[in-house]
């Protein structure tokens, strides 16, 4: 299935969670949040959100700003 | 003793609030970020890169700081509650900086869009420090919204043009019950001295110092900027006058012609 990825289409196996997609971009996960299709997803929930085709996922954390 | 500067339920030594945008290496970052003294430090949301190396945020765990993150780049209210919300769940902290930009040339706040996002942000628990213009009113609006502090800009983000409305801010600084903290515009010290002298209980930099020749330098012309301009106004300056007022006394001239 497709899935944008920070603004990227990527393909993922069936199913795939949150937490398998966030794992396979970073080691660390620390400092970094989620949001499927505009909405936030809890750390707690990645786990357990499956993904679907055509979701839009971003993937952010902290920078240097402002 | 000086008075200590208080946001929300945080107690802060430092009267500057520093901004993480603009520096070329986060070994410049660091450096200058010791030098200002400051507690609280902002960052902003993006996208995960991958390829980084090292984090803004090992930074400010070394300087033992405390996060600000912010809503840079969001142009609607709901662009930056979501921002917000991110932040708050990858930063453990319910602090924001609210921006909510209405025009990408002069980068000058959307008023109507941060007082609705400032409500929903505080409804939500948020612990809010809007980045707002100069405008009295709309500081007083956000301040009756629940935020814990209101930063008026002193010019455009950026811009180094210093504070070019005093009476603004003086007239935010009369009317305030929660801390004013002057955001944007502080080109050199000097700025940071008159937002202190005016009675604005902290500056934020962030461009001055990241852009500065020397950015350890401007990072402790500015600590001591700050100081000075809370110390002037404590101590509470002299009226300005048309004439002069002689400081020698009259009495006792020597009869010399």
């Amino acid at each position: 299935m497709k899935v944008i990825v920070n603004g990227e289409e990527k393909v993922l196996r069936e199913g795939e969670t949150l937490e398998g997609l966030i794992s396979s971009l970073l080691k660390d996960h620390r400092g970094v949040a989620a949001a499927v299709d505009g909405e936030v997803v809890p750390r707690d929930r990645w786990g357990a959100s499956r993904l679907n085709e055509g979701q839009t996922v971003e993937v952010v954390t902290a920078v240097q700003g402002g | 003793m000086r008075s200590k500067f208080q946001i929300a339920d945080r107690v802060m030594e430092s009267r500057l609030i520093f901004g993480t945008g603009g520096f070329t290496s986060l070994k410049a970052l660091e450096d200058s970020l010791i030098e200002s003294g400051a507690e609280l430090v902002t960052v902003a949301m993006r996208r995960v890169d991958t390829n980084a190396r090292g984090s803004v945020l090992d930074v400010i765990e070394r300087a033992h700081c405390d996060v600000l993150p912010n809503t840079a780049g969001c142009y609607t209210a709901k662009d930056a509650v979501v921002t917000a919300e991110l932040a708050r769940e990858a930063l453990e902290t319910s602090w924001v900086k609210l921006e909510v930009i209405g025009d990408d040339k002069t980068l000058l706040p959307d008023g109507s869009e941060l007082l609705v996002a400032a409500r929903k942000l505080v409804d939500l628990g948020f612990t809010v420090l809007p980045y707002t213009s100069d405008d009295p009113v709309l500081a007083k609006r956000l301040e009756d919204a629940g935020c814990a502090a209101v930063m008026p800009l002193g010019s455009p983000i950026g811009s180094g043009a210093g504070i070019r409305n005093p009476y603004n801010i003086s007239l935010i600084v009369e009317q305030s019950s929660v801390p004013v903290v002057l955001d944007a515009g502080i080109g050199t010290a000097s700025d940071a001295t008159i937002a202190m002298e005016l009675g604005c209980d902290a500056v934020l930099v962030a461009s001055s110092v990241a852009r500065a020749r020397d950015p350890v330098s401007m990072a402790r012309a500015i600590k001591l900027a700050v100081e000075s301009g809370r110390l002037a106004y404590e101590a509470g300056r002299i009226p300005k006058r048309l004439y002069a007022s002689p400081s020698s006394p009259a009495e006792g001239l020597a009869e010399l012609s």
